[in-house]
């Protein structure tokens, strides 16, 4: 093959030859090789929620009187309020792959915004819960109240910590990233051509959205 | 990035130094540090994998000359002994025997052999690099500062809350080198898929590259429940809560289920790029084409595959329930058929072959006999009722060095014996090469056989003193271990030093058959001065074209 600049080709991915990478030979190749590459990272994040998920299902089994106790105080319109904020985030991000493949900026970067707005109201919600749990003297390590909690309370309150703890950083990662995105965007640095990492960035947050799926029932409806 | 790109372009690389390949494209400290060049992040993890091994292997000195006499002399104290210990398992497993031969060979030669002209992220390629060396030197200073004497496998609750040891800096150590594995594997697997040269059929890739497309399956599936497990560990030990111990409701068999299901994995992570390497080798030096192809790529994925089953293996004394004990016996047996089927080819691919014995062909043969006895060792330990008389004995200590050390290392020196001319464009001593191969293998199997017989009759691992009737074993391991280290400090010495007084290499010394030889040694930047069409398989030795260059290397030297 010659060089890759002699493959001057529109694809369907929304981008030019100028973003094709110096080691591919078109496109469609670089296309190919980003998503197989952000569905072999998704494969290795399930694995890393699945084995924390996994231990927990063992002492969820094992204990299952304490935890169904302890899962009590937590407040499940807030979490239901949550995975809706979340779900909807999920929507403005699918649009805003959309957007950018159709190589609508100004739309793109509205639809960023609104999914970095959703998200960070998701988190704001969840450190109200945090603090509120604080106070109630739930958290592991930090004043938890075994007279008040007995048994083996403690656990279900180091997983739900664990738990969503990793899911609130892999957020803030996620937020961080569509902020950068946003302003990339913005300053024409893909200049419409930025469909694909846009859309990388959305499996990812479809991802995240989806492992709050997962936890919201585990965690909050178990009693229910 | 693509402004970067056009940085090195061939163009302007010919005006320059063009017989010194990627190595005289530019000779700036920049120039190395931010490479996006495959081949020379590869020489960046030689450099560092090196120095790390030594560290490694410094400590296994230390080990070894306190066990020289029954009493404690060289360490105060045992638990000084303890992080002695720790450092060398530590170091050789997370930081040389997982990454050694993927991200050095794998690095330099996966893209090449399929021909393409980089990995699929060349970027993500460089910060593996860097995440891997800020592990690296993150771990090193928490041996270094204080130490950790949980040993390697950091059980617990001994690691989370009795060690007053520095376990959360060397765990977050190994947490952020593991981010290292996961992005090197990703890189791999997805370069295996979208960047194979035309022509170039799953059926036509070197088995090396199949190796490191297993390899990296186990790594992307087993690494992250390492992760997870070692951030529940800093968990546990920062806020006390209990998850792995007894004392707040948890259960420390969980550690020990979730930490194996990576380590035993990890097992196949050394030990299958190993194979890839030894496949090539074998092939070269015999002749002749490998024998039963497809049957060496299935059992590649098939240990892969088999590897994710067995780790309830280590837990036989455990406390695990008995029937669990039987079904992870049985399934740790199947791991036997897809390695006999390698070390069966391998055997089958020198029958009647032409076999030359350059070092790298002598560092291979070493492989297969000592894999052998570390696989069929392996047997005696998937047994349960041997397996609970020999549990934490030397025998296990042979055992697995047998497997990793005999295995894996002497496929690494294999490698790197075999690949030198390729990397540097120049050839090492004959001579030495032979008698560090040579010594080696002696020094080893000094080192390690008479373990074997220690841990048979009851000599428990990881104690510091030891009665008296043990210490003839001992000594003849401690003096194995000398020579052993005579053998490595060679090649460090000759390796250098053929840079400066070596022959040229040539395109292709050993006269193989494979993509990368058919590229100038060192390779341009780009890899090859136009793409490759592929219309064969991997090891045609016996087409007549390659019989008469083979022929014309024999007569005149080099092509």
């Amino acid at each position: 093959m010659s060089s890759a600049t002699a493959h001057a080709h529109d694809n369907t991915y929304g981008q030019d030859d100028t973003y094709l990478y110096h080691h591919f030979d078109d496109l469609n190749q670089q296309h190919e090789s980003s998503s197989l590459g952000m569905w072999a990272f998704l494969a290795t994040e399930v694995l890393f929620f699945g084995g924390v998920l996994g231990a927990f299902a063992i002492f969820q089994t094992m204990y299952a009187p304490a935890m169904r106790l302890a899962s009590h105080h937590l407040d499940v319109m807030l979490g239901a309020v949550n995975t809706g904020v979340l779900l909807v985030s999920s929507l403005a991000m699918a649009l805003a792959v959309r957007a950018a493949q159709l190589r609508r900026d100004r739309e793109t970067i509205w639809l960023l915004i609104a999914t970095i707005v959703l998200g960070s109201a998701f988190l704001g919600v969840k450190a109200y819960e945090w603090i509120h749990d604080y106070h109630l003297g739930l958290v592991p390590g930090l004043g938890f109240r075994l007279d008040l909690y007995p048994g083996r309370q403690i656990l279900f309150w180091s997983f739900y910590f664990t738990l969503t703890g990793i899911h609130a950083l892999h957020m803030i990662i996620g937020i961080v990233i569509m902020a950068i995105m946003a302003v990339l965007v913005w300053r024409r640095w893909f200049s419409g051509g930025g469909a694909t990492q846009v859309e990388m960035l959305g499996l990812y947050w479809h991802f995240v959205d989806i492992v709050w799926v997962f936890l919201y029932p585990i965690l909050y409806l178990i009693n229910r | 990035m693509s402004t970067e790109s056009r940085a090195d372009d061939p163009r302007s690389i010919e005006a320059s130094d063009s017989t010194r390949g990627y190595l005289g494209a530019d000779y700036s400290i920049k120039s190395w540090l931010l490479t996006t060049d495959h081949k020379r992040i590869a020489l960046l993890y030689l450099a560092s994998i090196t120095v790390f091994f030594i560290f490694g292997g410094a400590a296994a000195s230390l080990v070894r000359m306190e066990l020289m006499t029954p009493r404690g002399d060289v360490f105060n104290t045992p638990d000084d002994y303890n992080r002695a210990f720790t450092i060398h398992g530590v170091f050789m497993i997370f930081f040389f025997l997982i990454p050694s031969i993927p991200a050095v060979f794998g690095n330099f030669l996966l893209p090449i052999m399929i021909g393409a002209r980089d990995l699929a992220f060349p970027r993500l390629n460089l910060l593996s690099w860097y995440v891997y060396m800020a592990g690296g030197l993150f771990t090193m200073y928490a041996l270094v500062s204080g130490g950790v004497d949980t040993g390697w496998t950091f059980y617990t609750p001994y690691s989370t809350m009795f060690s007053n040891t520095q376990v959360i800096a060397a765990a977050m150590g190994i947490f952020i080198v593991g981010f290292s594995s996961i992005l090197t594997a990703l890189n791999f697997i997805v370069t295996i898929h979208t960047m194979r040269a035309p022509g170039m059929t799953w059926l036509r890739l070197p088995l090396f590259v199949w190796a490191h497309y297993a390899t990296s399956i186990i790594i992307v599936l087993g690494t992250p429940v390492l992760a997870i497990t070692i951030l529940l560990v800093a968990v546990e030990r920062l806020f006390q809560v209990g998850i792995f111990d007894p004392a707040y409701g948890g259960d420390p068999l969980l550690f020990q289920h979730l930490f194996w299901f990576y380590s035993h994995p990890a097992v196949y992570i050394m030990i299958l790029p190993g194979f890839g390497v030894i496949s090539e080798i074998v092939t070269a030096f015999a002749r002749k084409k490998i024998f039963g192809y497809t049957f060496m790529a299935g059992a590649l994925l098939a240990i892969a595959v088999l590897g994710f089953l067995v780790w309830g293996h280590h837990m036989f004394v455990s406390s695990q329930s008995m029937y669990a004990g039987m079904i992870f016996s049985v399934l740790s047996f199947l791991v036997a058929v897809p390695s006999g089927i390698k070390v069966f080819n391998w055997t089958a691919t020198l029958y009647k072959g032409s076999v030359s014995f350059k070092t790298p062909m002598l560092y291979a043969l070493g492989f297969i006999g000592l894999f052998t006895i570390g696989g069929l060792t392996g047997l005696f330990l998937a047994t349960m009722a041997v397996d609970v008389h020999v549990h934490d004995t030397y025998f296990i200590v042979a055992h697995f060095h047998y497997v990793m050390v005999g295995g894996m290392l002497m496929a690494y020196m294999g490698g790197l014996h075999f690949w030198w001319p390729k990397i540097t464009g120049r050839l090492y001593s004959e001579f030495w090469g032979a008698l560090s191969a040579l010594t080696i293998f002696i020094g080893f199997n000094l080192t390690f056989f008479p373990q074997f017989i220690l841990g048979y009759v009851g000599m428990p691992r990881r104690y510091y003193e030891y009665p008296q009737e043990y210490q003839v074993l001992n000594v003849m391991s401690t003096a194995g271990a000398s020579i052993l280290a005579v053998g490595y400090l060679m090649p460090l010495i000759y390796l250098p030093l053929s840079l400066v007084i070596g022959k040229v290499a040539g395109k292709n010394p050993w006269g193989a058959y494979g993509l990368e030889w058919q590229t100038s040694s060192p390779p341009s930047p780009h890899n090859f001065e136009e793409s490759p069409i592929v219309t064969g398989g991997p090891y045609d030795y016996e087409l007549q074209e390659f019989a008469d260059m083979h022929r014309a290397v024999q007569e005149h030297g080099i092509v």
